[in-house]
């Protein structure tokens, strides 16, 4: 049984069609990466999988189907971290670190011992235990990032979908979360993150899907995925790439087109 | 001290400070009773004059005061955790100017005149419109995001509207009089006010509070943004009812029986906000108590300030609500220089 699980995916934002048709599912003990160029539909694609935007298809967490789940239940089944680093009120990082149990709270009741223990694990995950007491709007972008990343950590469920999580991560912390992650896997759980650094998705994900102009371009090993005339038909570069290595390299060396030109292309793609 | 520690002991601190000003409240007036007759008169029932002072004046006062403040403290504390702005107050979503807008037409028509309660029921069938209207404006369900900021828009419209009518009321009325009746009844004041005023008032304070109470676990997961809280399992379109819905039966019974009274549901929440750690549910029940004890001194303050003046109890939160409020922001410009 797949962790998420959609077919024939459709989502229109205002008139724009922006994810058409797409195919995809994440299972137990995997980490999928989620790459394709801006614009190409990749939140849009997580939001409308995980039931947060009205969608066509068929869309399934832990095999039931996304309407038929009440919010709280959806949200025991799947964590979601949105690209907006949102933090509205000067919580404590710890404080906020526990909105992610919320789900698992009962009426009425605070928060128990297994709450605290997730809490504390999610602080020591992304190496924040020190900084438990701050203001979470006193932290720096990369901390506030990890702190976000926490909470969601802190969710314990079975899936977490990520959108671009190590964006604004120093080196060490963006190997660390893709340790992380990886770590989820290992553990049975599943992982979709959404990632522009096609080195990062080439070295962690067990597997990769292309999105490009609201389709699944191409889909599989990140080997099989990440070819040089794939990085130049959807995303326009050339690009340095190596497997041989200690970990995989994928440099991008220059564009083959001026990006201007590649807009007016896209756009007639459908975005 | 760990941060539920320390937001149990605000709370009961704030409960002390309350309790102390609600006794106070008892105490003060032009009557000039001492301690010893005001409470024989209050709790048994001796001396004919105290008694009715006491029963019949000072106690729906100071429980008007009590109310109509935990009710603005309540409710901006609500507010701003729903739309996530510390810029947020009870008045946003058109409430309060809906009221004043029926009670303007009441006192305009004559009707309170004629028939006293005409004046606090069509204030509150005005709040109820004016917040019908802001819903359908707004519209239902926030799934396309920029929910909150919709509902924002659509309260500043139908405020603005709504105060233009009631410009439109005091422009053709019909005497000098009806127009001084409706500029005071909008400085807003606890005085002269009866145990019917509690009786039509306190029930829908009462909804609006148990509406509101519901609210903490989703206003806490809004910190993270709508996304986020709706991922978190929180229904958002629920919230959204209950919030604006608890802030128009709250708010709109409050101002139908004491008028216009501003700054306490902007200031208090405020001020409260870095006691409880900035949880936006531990603030609903602090702001609660803080509204009701800002309330509660003003009203003292009022009548021992000018005895026999009337000073109105919207002025005078307004005269030390905005300076107060000058103060708060240039502390935030030092924090952030």
């Amino acid at each position: 049984m797949s962790l998420l699980a959609v077919e024939g995916l459709g989502a229109t934002l205002g008139r724009r069609r922006v994810v058409d048709g797409v195919s995809l599912c994440v299972g137990r003990g995997e980490c999928v990466g989620l790459i394709g160029p801006n614009g190409a539909g990749k939140s849009t694609l997580m939001r409308a999988a995980l039931g947060l935007i009205p969608a066509e298809g068929t869309r399934r967490l832990g095999g039931e189907a996304v309407a038929r789940l009440s919010p709280v239940e959806r949200a025991r089944r799947a964590a979601w971290l949105p690209q907006e680093r949102e933090i509205a009120w000067a919580l404590s990082v710890e404080a906020l670190v526990s909105l992610g149990r919320g789900p698992w709270l009962r009426p009425g009741r605070g928060p128990g011992p297994a709450d605290r223990a997730a809490v504390t694990a999610a602080l020591a995950r992304t190496d924040l235990t020190a900084f438990r007491a701050r203001p979470a709007t006193a932290l720096s972008g990369g901390e506030r990032a990890r702190a976000l990343i926490a909470r969601a950590l802190a969710q314990e469920a079975p899936l977490l979908v990520a959108d671009e999580p190590t964006a604004g991560l120093d080196p060490a912390h963006q190997l660390s979360l893709m340790e992380t992650f990886a770590g989820l896997a290992a553990e049975g759980r599943g992982v979709l993150a959404s990632l522009h650094d096609l080195a990062l998705a080439a070295r962690w994900c067990t597997r990769l899907v292309l999105l490009d102009g609201g389709r699944v371009a191409a889909e599989g090993p990140p080997r099989a995925v990440l070819t040089p005339e794939r990085l130049g038909s959807v995303y326009g570069i050339r690009a340095r790439l190596d497997w041989d290595g200690e970990a995989p390299v994928v440099q991008p060396i220059a564009t083959l087109r001026p990006m201007g030109e590649s807009d007016v292309g896209r756009s007639g793609a459908g975005g | 001290m760990s941060e539920a520690a320390r937001g149990r002991w605000t709370l009961a601190t704030l409960a002390a400070v309350v309790a102390a000003l609600f006794a106070a409240s008892l105490l003060t007036g032009p009557a000039g009773l001492d301690l010893g007759e005001s409470l024989a008169a209050l709790v048994a029932g001796e001396g004919e004059a105290a008694v009715l002072v006491m029963r019949e004046i000072r106690l729906p006062r100071a429980i008007l005061g009590l109310a109509v403040g935990a009710t603005l403290g309540l409710s901006g504390a609500a507010l701003q955790g729903y739309l996530r702005n510390p810029l947020a107050e009870p008045g946003l979503i058109g409430v309060s100017s809906g009221a004043a807008l029926g009670a303007v037409l009441a006192i305009h028509a004559g009707l309170s005149a004629a028939f006293p309660l005409a004046l606090p029921l069509m204030a509150l069938a005005g709040a109820g419109l004016a917040v019908l209207a802001v819903l359908a404006l707004a519209g239902g369900a926030p799934t396309a995001g920029g929910g909150a900021l919709t509902l924002i828009l659509a309260g500043v419209a139908v405020t603005s509207f709504c105060g233009a009518l009631t410009s439109l009321a005091l422009n053709l009325s019909p005497n000098p009089f009806a127009a001084l009746e409706i500029v005071f009844w909008m400085l807003g004041s606890l005085a002269d006010r009866s145990f019917l005023h509690v009786q039509l008032a306190l029930p829908f304070m009462l909804a609006g509070w148990a509406m509101l109470a519901t609210l903490g676990r989703g206003l806490d997961a809004l910190t993270l943004g709508e996304d986020a809280a709706a991922s978190l399992g929180v229904r958002l379109g629920r919230l959204r009812l209950l919030a604006v819905g608890g802030v128009a039966a709250s708010v709109g019974a409050a101002t139908a029986v004491a008028g216009a009274i501003g700054f306490v549901g902007l200031v208090v929440p405020h001020l409260l906000r870095p006691l409880v750690g900035a949880r936006p549910s531990a603030l609903l029940p602090a702001s609660a108590l803080g509204g009701a004890a800002v309330l509660l001194a003003a009203d003292v303050a009022a009548r021992l300030l000018a005895p026999g003046q009337d000073l109105k109890l919207g002025v005078l939160t307004a005269i030390v609500g905005a300076p107060f409020f000058l103060w708060l922001v240039a502390r935030h410009r030092r924090g952030l220089a």
